[in-house]
C-alpha cells in the first residue's frame, strides 16, 4: 500500500485515537496523540485529569498497573465457583442447547419435511440462519485482524472476546448447511477425496466454494484465537492456585515463559495471521454473496450482492458484540477496560457499516427498476407491497431509519439506548436474510409455481436451539479462558502510561 | 570451551521493575560479549529483541513457502480432477476453466500460510516444552505478570560465577538468582 493511502485510509479509521508506531513507546507518547477527543469531556475519569499522566483520550481507567490489569482479568477465571448470575444464564442457554439436540434429533429421524421449506422456497431458515451467523463470526475477525493492522488500540480489550464470538457463531453457521441436507451423513462429499465412486465436487459452483471457504475461516479464526491465548495461558498457570489448574493452564500455554525472541517470532506470527484472516474475511462473506448472486433468481443477481454482504456481516456482527459488550462489561465490572469510549467507537462503526447497508438496499432497488425487466421489477414490487411487505418494512426501520440515531452523541453515550438499538440491528439483519432468501424464491419466473412460505415450529426450535448453544458457548468461555487479552493490556498500559505509572 | 558450572547451574538471573531497565541490561549483557542469554517480559517490549541482537527471523519465509504450496496445492488439485482424472463437460464449458478455481485456490492459500505461520512460530520457538530450567525459579512466575528478567546462561564461554554475577549487580536489579539445571 502507498504512503499516501495508508494515511488516507489511517485517518479515516482513526476515530481520533493515536496512531500506533512501532518507533518506542516513549518517543510517540506525546507528539501523536491528539488534543481531545469529544468523549473525554463527559467520561467521568477525566475531568481532573492532567495532560502529562493522564492523557484525555485513554483506553484504561486510571490507578492500573501491570499487576493490577493482570491479576484484575486473571482474578475472574481462577476464582472459584460461580455466581448465580451466571449459573442462570447458563442453565437457560444450555436448555437451549437441549432444545437443539431435540431439534436435531427430529430432524434426522423424519428429514427436512419437518421444516417449512418447499418449491419454490428450498431453502428458507437454514440459509437465512446460516448467512446470519456467518455475518455475526466477521466482527470478531475484523476487530481482531482489521482494526490490529489498521494500529487501532482499543480493539485491545474487546478482541479475545469478539474472536470467541467468531468461533462460535461459525459454528452456530456452519450446522445450518449440514442440517439442510437431505442426507447430513454424506456431508463429507464436498470435498475432494479418493473415492470409489470416482467422482469429484463441482469446482465451479459457489456451493462448493463456500464449503472452503467457511472450513478456512473456522480454522484460522481458530488458530488465530489460540495463538493470541498461548502468552495468557501461560500468566494463568502462573498464577492458578489448584494443580488441576496449574497443568491444564499449563498444558494450553505450550510452556510459554516470554522470552525476548520467542515474542519477536510470536508478533510476526501474529501481525502475518492478522494480514491473512482480513482478505480471508472479506473473501468469506464474498463468497456467501456468491451463493446468491451467481443464481439467476430476481433479487439475488446482483452484482452489488459481494460488497453489500460484507458491509453487512460488520454491520450485524458490531452489534452482536455490541449485544454481548454492554451487559458483561456491566456484569464482571469491566468498565475500565471496556470503557465507553469502546462502546462509542463501536457505534460508529455501525452507523458507517449500516449506511454502505443502506446503499447496497437503495442499489438493489434502483437495478430492480432500472433493468427494464419485468421480473425483477416485479421482485420489488412484490417487497414493496406482496404477503411479506410488513417484514421487508420492518428491515428498513430496524436497519436503516433506527441506527440513524447513532449520530447524536448522546444516544452513542446512552449505554441503554446502544443495547437496544444494537437488539433491534440484530433482528433487522436477520429480517433482511430472510427477505432475501424468502420473497426472492417465493414468486420467480412462473406465476403457476409461486407458493408461500412459512416457518413451522422445528425451524424456530433450530434456530432458538442454536441462539442457546452461541450463548452456552460464550459462558463456558468467560468462565475458563480470560475474556479480556492480559498481556495486550499490559503492552497498552505501557503504552498509554510510558512506564509512569506501572506496579513496584 | 564447556565451563564447571554447566552440570549444576543453568544460568544467573536478575530481575526488573521496568521494561527500560531490562533493554539497557540487554544491551550492556551483549557489549559485554555475553552470546548465550535471554531476556524475559510479561510482553513484548519493542527494541529488546533488538537489543540482544535478534533481528530477523525466518517465520515470513516459511509463512511465503506455506501459502504458495497450499495455493500451487490447490489449484493443481482442481486442475487434476477436473481435467485430467474425471473430465465431466457440462453444457459444453471448458474444463479448464480456471477463474472459476481462484475461490478455493485462494483459501487454500490462506490456510495454509496461517498453519505455517503458527507451526513456524511454535517450532523456531522450541514449543511445546512443559518443563524449562527457569522455571526452578519460584519468583520467575511473575514473568508472566509485571516483572523483567535477564538470565546469562552457563554454557556461555564468558559465563563465570563470579564476574558474571558482578556484571548482573553492576547493572542494579530488583534481585539476582541462581537457575539450577
Amino acid at each position: 500500500m502507498s504512503g499516501v493511502s495508508r494515511r488516507t485510509l489511517e485517518t479515516i479509521w482513526n476515530f481520533g485515537a493515536s496512531r500506533r508506531t512501532l518507533r518506542p513507546s516513549h518517543v510517540e507518547r506525546q507528539s501523536q496523540r491528539p488534543p481531545s477527543y469529544d468523549m473525554s469531556s463527559h467520561s467521568p475519569d477525566s475531568s481532573s485529569h492532567d495532560a502529562q499522566h493522564q492523557p484525555a483520550n485513554r483506553m484504561i481507567g486510571p490507578g492500573h498497573s501491570l499487576g493490577s490489569v493482570t491479576d484484575k482479568i486473571t482474578s475472574l477465571t481462577l476464582r472459584q465457583g460461580v455466581g448465580w448470575k451466571w449459573l442462570l444464564g447458563f442453565t437457560i442457554s444450555f436448555a437451549l442447547v437441549m432444545l437443539l439436540m431435540l431439534s436435531v434429533a427430529m430432524l434426522f429421524k423424519y428429514g427436512v419435511g419437518i421444516w417449512g421449506i418447499n418449491i419454490p422456497v428450498g431453502w428458507g431458515f437454514a440459509i437465512v440462519n446460516f448467512v446470519w451467523w456467518v455475518g455475526i463470526g466477521h466482527a470478531g475477525t475484523l476487530i481482531s485482524a482489521v482494526l490490529l493492522l489498521l494500529r487501532q488500540q482499543w480493539r485491545t480489550s474487546i478482541n479475545r472476546f469478539a474472536e470467541a464470538m467468531t468461533l462460535f457463531a461459525v459454528a452456530c453457521a456452519g450446522m445450518y448447511p449440514l442440517l439442510h441436507m437431505g442426507r447430513p451423513q454424506f456431508f463429507y462429499w464436498i470435498f475432494p477425496y479418493p473415492n470409489t465412486m470416482d467422482i469429484y465436487p463441482q469446482f465451479r459452483s459457489p456451493l462448493v466454494w463456500d464449503a472452503f471457504a467457511l472450513t478456512a475461516y473456522g480454522t484460522v479464526s481458530a488458530l488465530f484465537w489460540y495463538v493470541g491465548l498461548i502468552p495468557d495461558m501461560a500468566t494463568l498457570r502462573d498464577r492458578a492456585k489448584t494443580r488441576f489448574s496449574q497443568i491444564t493452564y499449563g498444558f494450553l500455554s505450550m510452556g510459554w515463559r516470554g522470552s525476548a525472541r520467542h515474542w519477536k517470532r510470536y508478533e510476526t506470527a501474529y501481525l502475518l495471521l492478522a494480514g491473512l484472516a482480513t482478505p480471508l474475511v472479506v473473501s468469506v462473506h464474498t463468497i456467501v454473496s456468491f451463493d446468491f448472486a451467481v443464481g439467476i433468481i430476481p433479487g439475488w443477481h446482483a452484482t452489488v450482492f459481494p460488497p453489500y454482504f460484507v458491509a453487512g456481516a460488520i454491520y450485524s456482527g458490531f452489534a452482536m458484540v455490541l449485544t454481548l459488550c454492554i451487559p458483561l462489561r456491566a456484569a464482571y465490572g469491566l468498565k475500565d477496560f471496556i470503557t465507553d469510549r469502546h462502546l462509542d467507537n463501536m457505534a460508529k462503526v455501525m452507523l458507517a457499516s449500516g449506511l454502505v447497508v443502506a446503499y447496497g438496499y437503495g442499489m438493489e432497488m434502483f437495478m430492480a427498476y432500472y433493468s427494464g425487466h419485468d421480473v425483477e421489477a416485479y421482485m420489488l414490487e412484490n417487497r414493496l407491497g406482496g404477503p411479506y411487505a410488513f417484514f421487508f418494512w420492518s428491515l428498513l426501520g430496524c436497519n436503516i431509519a433506527i441506527p440513524q440515531l447513532l449520530w447524536f452523541p448522546a444516544v452513542r453515550r446512552n449505554t441503554l439506548m446502544l443495547f437496544v438499538i444494537a437488539i433491534i440491528i440484530n433482528i433487522g439483519m436477520w429480517l433482511e436474510r430472510f427477505i432475501i432468501v424468502v420473497t426472492s424464491l417465493h414468486r420467480d419466473f412462473l406465476p403457476s409455481s409461486w407458493d408461500m412460505y412459512y416457518p413451522t415450529f422445528w425451524d424456530w426450535a433450530l434456530y432458538i436451539g442454536t441462539i442457546g448453544f452461541f450463548f452456552a458457548c460464550l459462558f463456558v468461555f468467560v468462565r475458563l479462558l480470560p475474556a479480556i487479552s492480559i498481556f495486550e493490556m499490559r503492552e497498552l498500559l505501557e503504552t498509554e502510561e510510558g512506564g509512569n505509572g506501572h506496579g513496584h | 570451551m564447556a565451563t564447571k558450572w554447566d552440570a549444576v547451574t543453568y544460568g544467573l538471573m536478575a530481575e526488573f521493575n521496568e521494561p527500560e531497565e531490562l533493554i539497557v541490561a540487554t544491551r550492556k549483557a551483549r557489549e559485554q560479549g555475553y552470546r548465550w542469554f535471554e531476556s524475559y517480559s510479561p510482553f513484548p517490549v519493542h527494541g529488546l529483541s533488538e537489543a540482544m541482537g535478534f533481528r530477523h527471523t525466518k517465520l515470513p519465509l516459511i509463512v511465503l513457502t506455506a501459502g504458495l504450496l497450499g495455493g500451487l496445492g490447490g489449484f493443481g488439485l482442481q486442475y487434476y480432477l477436473t481435467v485430467i482424472e474425471y473430465p465431466l463437460n457440462v453444457g459444453g464449458r471448458p474444463l479448464f476453466s480456471w477463474p472459476s478455481f481462484i475461490p478455493i485456490t485462494f483459501e487454500l492459500t490462506v490456510l495454509s500460510a496461517a498453519f505455517g505461520a503458527v507451526l513456524g512460530m511454535l517450532g523456531l520457538n522450541g514449543l511445546p516444552r512443559p518443563h524449562h530450567p527457569v522455571f526452578n525459579i519460584p519468583e520467575f512466575a511473575s514473568a508472566s505478570r509485571d516483572k523483567f528478567f535477564l538470565c546469562l546462561q552457563s554454557r556461555d564461554e564468558k559465563f563465570q560465577m563470579q564476574s558474571s554475577r558482578e556484571f548482573l549487580e553492576s547493572l542494579q536489579p530488583a534481585a539476582i538468582y541462581e537457575v539450577p539445571q
